[in-house]
C-alpha cells in the first residue's frame, strides 16, 4: 500500500504545474455609510477584470469593512483562518489599512492595496509581500504642488482636514511647491460648513487654493466657495474630482485642475476598452478607484498565470514584474512595491450632460514616492 | 519648502463676516435642535434617529427639485417626506418605547438609523446626489461696511429665526402649545382630562421630524447630499440641547446661536491669535485642535454653573 501512495504523491507532484493551484482572493472593502461610493467602484472594478479574464481558478470573496478598523481586522482574522485566502485586498481608508496590512503579511498572506498608501507602509515598514497598486498616499499631492509651480502660483492658501492622511497631504504638497504660503488651514475631519475658511481665503490675497477634502467633505466645499463668489483657482488631489462626486458638485467644480494617475481619457487600447466595457456592465462611467480595482485583479491575473501561489517566492517575483497592460499605460513598481507612475493634470469639464475629467498636461513624470530609499527588504 | 507668511490684522467686515456665519451655523443647528428637545420634553424620549429625518429631508429635496426642476416644490417636499416618516416611526415603532427606559431607547433609535440608511441606499445609490441653491438666491449680495455674503445664507438665517418665532408662538399662543406644555408637565394628568395622548404625541414627532427635514434640506443645498450626513450635526445638536436646557425651545435657540458663534469664531480666530506668540506652524496645528474642542469645552462650563443647562427645568 504505502509504495503505491508514495507513487501516487510523486505523479501528483509532477503534474502539479499543469493543474494550476486556484487562488483565493478575501476583499475587504467599504460598501456602506458615507464612504460607501468608493469601495464599491474599486470592487465593481476588480470584478469586471476577473469577468473577462474568466479564469476559473481565481475566488473572491467580498465583505464590507463599514469603514470601521475594527471591522477591518475582525474580517481579515475571518478570511485568513476560516476561508483560508491567499490575497488580501480592497481597503480604502488608511487608518483600517494600517490597522489590517501589518498583521496580514506577517501571517504570509499577500496583499494588494487598491488604494491606500500610508506612507509607514512605504518606507521603513515597507513588506515583501505588500504591493501597492495605486499610488503612495502623497503622490497627487506632490503633483498638485509641481502644477501649481507650472501654472505661475506663487502664493497659495493650503487646506486639508486635521487626521494623518491630512498633514500628509500638505506635507506632500509643499514637498514640490515653491511659492509663498498665503495661509494654512487645518479643518474638522467630517466638517460640512466652510464658511469661515472661505472668508478667510477671500481675505488672504492668495492667487491660488489647494485643498486636500475626500467625499462628503470636498463637495461642501466647492459648493460654498461657488456661492461665496470667490474666483481664486481651486487645485487639488483627483480625490474630490470623482465620477461619482462630480455629479453631486455640479457646475461649482467646473475648470477645476485636480492631478491623477488616471483619467477616462489616456490613449490606451486597454484603457479605451476599460472605460466602454464599465459602462456598459454598470451603466456609469468608471472613476480612478474602478481603474485601480481592474489594475490589482489584471496584476493578480499576470502573476497567476506566471507562478503558483503556494510559492510565495516565485509568486512575488512575478508580483514585482507588474507584466500586464494596465489602464494608465506605463507601469512599474519601485524598489518598495509602490507604482512608479505619469501624474496627470485633469480639468473638469461638461461632456453633455456628464460632468468628468480630460487631460490637459502632464505635472510629474515616472513618479516615484519619497519613501522609498527608507525601505529595506 | 515655502516660507509661511501669516496675515495677522484682522479686518472688520471680516469679523463681522464670521459673526454672521456663526449665527447661519447657529440657526441650522436650532431647526435640528428645536425638534430633538420638544420631543425629549414632552415624551421623555431620546431620538437618536433625528439625523435620520434631517438626511430623509435632504434626500427628498434633491429627487424632487432633480425631478420637477423647482427647489421650492423639493423644499415643500422635505418637510411633508420628513414628516411623514417621522410619524410613521412614531407610530410603528417609538410608541412601545416610552415606558423603557432611555437605554432601550437608544438602541431602537440607533437600529432606526442604521435602517434608514440602508433603505436610503437601496433607493437611491451610494453615491451623494446633486442639489443646489434655487437662481433666484444664488450669488453674493453686497451689505453695509463693505461686507460681501452669500444670498442663500442669509436666507437661511431668516428661514431660522422665523421658525423659531413661529414655534414660539405655537408653543406659548395655541391650544396645541397648551397641551404640548402640559404633556410636558404630566402626562397622566392630560390623559386623564380627555386629550388623546397618542395622537397628541405623533403630531409633536411629525412636527420635530419636518423640522429636521427642512433643516436637511436647507443645509443640503449648501453641503453633500449623502447617506450618513445626518450624524454629525446630531451631535451638535445633542451639544446645543444640553447646553440650552433639555425641553426648552428658547434654551435650543440661545444654545444655538451659541455653540455656531463660538465654533465658528474659534475656528476663524484661534490659530492667528496663537500666532501673535506661537511660530506659525504650531499656532495653525494648536489652534485647530482647540478650536475643535471649543464647543466642548462651553458645554462642559455651561454644566458646571447650571447642571440643568441654561434654561433647563428638569435636571
Amino acid at each position: 500500500m504505502k509504495p503505491t501512495m508514495t507513487a501516487v504523491l510523486a505523479a501528483m507532484a509532477l503534474t502539479a504545474p499543469a493543474l494550476a493551484e486556484p487562488v483565493k482572493v478575501g476583499m475587504i472593502t467599504t460598501l456602506s455609510g458615507g464612504g460607501a461610493g468608493l469601495g464599491i467602484d474599486v470592487r465593481d472594478g476588480f470584478m469586471l477584470a476577473m469577468q473577462q479574464a474568466n479564469n476559473p481558478d481565481l475566488e473572491l470573496v467580498v465583505e464590507d469593512d463599514q469603514q470601521k478598523p475594527d471591522i477591518a481586522v475582525q474580517l481579515a482574522d475571518e478570511m485568513i483562518q476560516s476561508e483560508k485566502v491567499d490575497v488580501l485586498t480592497g481597503i480604502i481608508f488608511s487608518n483600517l489599512a494600517m490597522a489590517v496590512i501589518p498583521s496580514a503579511v506577517a501571517q504570509g498572506k499577500f496583499y494588494l492595496s487598491p488604494n491606500a498608501g500610508p506612507s509607514a507602509l512605504a518606507g521603513s515598514g515597507c513588506d515583501p509581500n505588500y504591493f501597492n497598486v495605486a499610488w503612495q498616499n502623497d503622490n497627487l499631492h506632490e503633483a498638485a504642488g509641481a502644477y501649481a509651480n507650472d501654472a505661475g502660483f506663487a502664493n497659495s492658501f493650503i487646506m486639508a482636514p486635521n487626521y494623518p492622511a491630512g498633514t500628509d497631504a500638505l506635507t506632500g504638497y509643499k514637498r514640490f511647491y515653491e511659492g509663498e504660503l498665503a495661509g494654512e488651514v487645518y479643518t474638522q475631519l467630517g466638517q460640512t460648513d466652510y464658511a469661515a475658511e472661505i472668508a478667510q481665503i477671500r481675505d488672504s490675497g492668495a492667487d491660488s487654493v489647494f485643498f486636500f477634502l475626500p467625499g462628503g467633505m470636498g463637495i461642501s466645499f466647492m459648493k460654498q466657495y461657488a456661492q461665496a463668489g470667490v474666483d481664486i483657482p481651486l487645485i487639488g488631489p483627483a480625490f474630490s474630482f470623482d465620477q461619482g462626486i462630480l455629479q453631486a458638485v455640479g457646475d461649482a467644480a467646473l475648470g477645476v485642475k485636480n492631478t491623477s494617475q488616471w483619467s477616462k481619457d489616456i490613449d490606451n487600447p486597454t484603457n479605451k476598452a476599460f472605460v466602454e466595457s464599465f459602462q456598459t456592465e454598470y451603466g456609469r462611467l468608471p472613476s480612478l478607484y474602478a481603474s485601480q480595482g481592474f489594475d490589482t485583479a489584471n496584476l493578480l491575473l499576470s502573476a497567476m498565470g506566471k507562478a503558483e501561489v503556494t510559492d510565495a517566492d516565485a509568486f512575488r517575483a512575478a508580483l514585482e514584474e507588474a507584466d500586464f497592460a494596465s489602464t494608465r499605460g506605463d507601469f512599474r513598481f519601485g524598489p518598495n512595491h509602490h507604482p512608479i507612475q505619469d501624474i496627470y493634470v485633469r480639468e473638469v469639464v461638461k461632456e453633455g450632460d456628464v460632468y468628468t475629467n480630460r487631460i490637459v498636461g502632464v505635472a510629474l513624470k515616472d513618479h516615484a514616492d519619497a519613501y522609498a530609499a527608507e525601505c529595506q527588504m | 519648502m515655502p516660507r509661511s507668511v501669516r496675515c495677522s490684522a484682522l479686518s472688520a467686515s471680516l469679523l463681522a463676516e464670521q459673526v454672521l456665519n456663526g449665527l447661519q451655523l447657529g440657526v441650522m443647528l436650532f431647526l435640528m435642535a428645536a425638534g430633538l428637545t420638544l420631543v425629549f420634553g414632552v415624551m421623555g424620549l431620546i431620538n437618536l434617529a433625528h439625523g435620520s429625518l434631517y438626511m430623509v429631508g435632504a434626500f427628498a429635496c434633491a429627487a424632487t427639485a432633480a425631478a420637477t426642476g423647482s427647489f421650492w416644490l423639493g423644499l415643500a417636499a422635505s418637510l411633508a417626506a420628513a414628516a411623514a416618516a417621522g410619524a410613521l416611526v412614531e407610530i410603528a415603532v417609538l410608541r412601545r418605547l416610552y415606558a423603557r427606559d432611555h437605554l432601550d431607547q437608544v438602541l431602537a433609535t440607533f437600529a432606526l438609523i442604521l435602517m434608514f440608511s440602508e433603505a436610503t441606499r437601496w433607493l437611491f445609490g451610494s453615491f451623494p446626489l446633486y442639489l443646489d441653491v434655487p437662481r433666484s438666491l444664488a450669488g453674493a449680495v453686497e451689505l453695509p461696511f463693505g461686507i460681501r455674503y452669500p444670498l442663500y445664507r442669509l436666507m437661511i438665517i431668516g428661514v431660522g429665526l422665523a421658525v423659531a418665532l413661529g414655534l414660539f408662538w405655537l408653543i406659548g399662543r395655541t391650544r396645541l402649545g397648551v397641551r404640548i406644555r402640559a404633556g410636558e408637565a404630566d402626562r397622566e394628568m392630560i390623559a386623564a382630562l380627555g386629550v388623546d395622548i397618542a395622537r397628541l404625541y405623533t403630531l409633536v414627532f411629525a412636527l420635530g421630524a419636518a423640522l429636521a427635514g427642512l433643516a436637511g434640506a436647507l443645509v443640503g443645498t449648501l453641503q453633500s447630499v449623502q447617506v450618513g450626513m445626518g450624524e454629525p450635526v446630531l451631535i451638535l445638536a445633542f451639544v446645543v440641547i444640553v447646553i440650552g436646557g433639555i425641553g426648552s425651545i428658547k434654551g435650543a435657540l440661545v444654545g444655538a446661536l451659541l455653540v455656531g458663534v463660538t465654533d465658528t469664531l474659534g475656528r476663524a480666530l484661534l490659530p492667528s491669535a496663537l500666532g501673535a506668540f506661537m511660530e506659525p506652524s504650531g499656532a495653525t496645528a494648536v489652534g485647530s485642535a482647540i478650536a475643535s474642542m471649543l464647543i466642548y469645552v462651553l458645554m462642559a462650563l455651561v454644566l458646571v454653573v447650571r447642571p440643568a443647562g441654561l434654561f433647563g427645568a428638569r435636571a
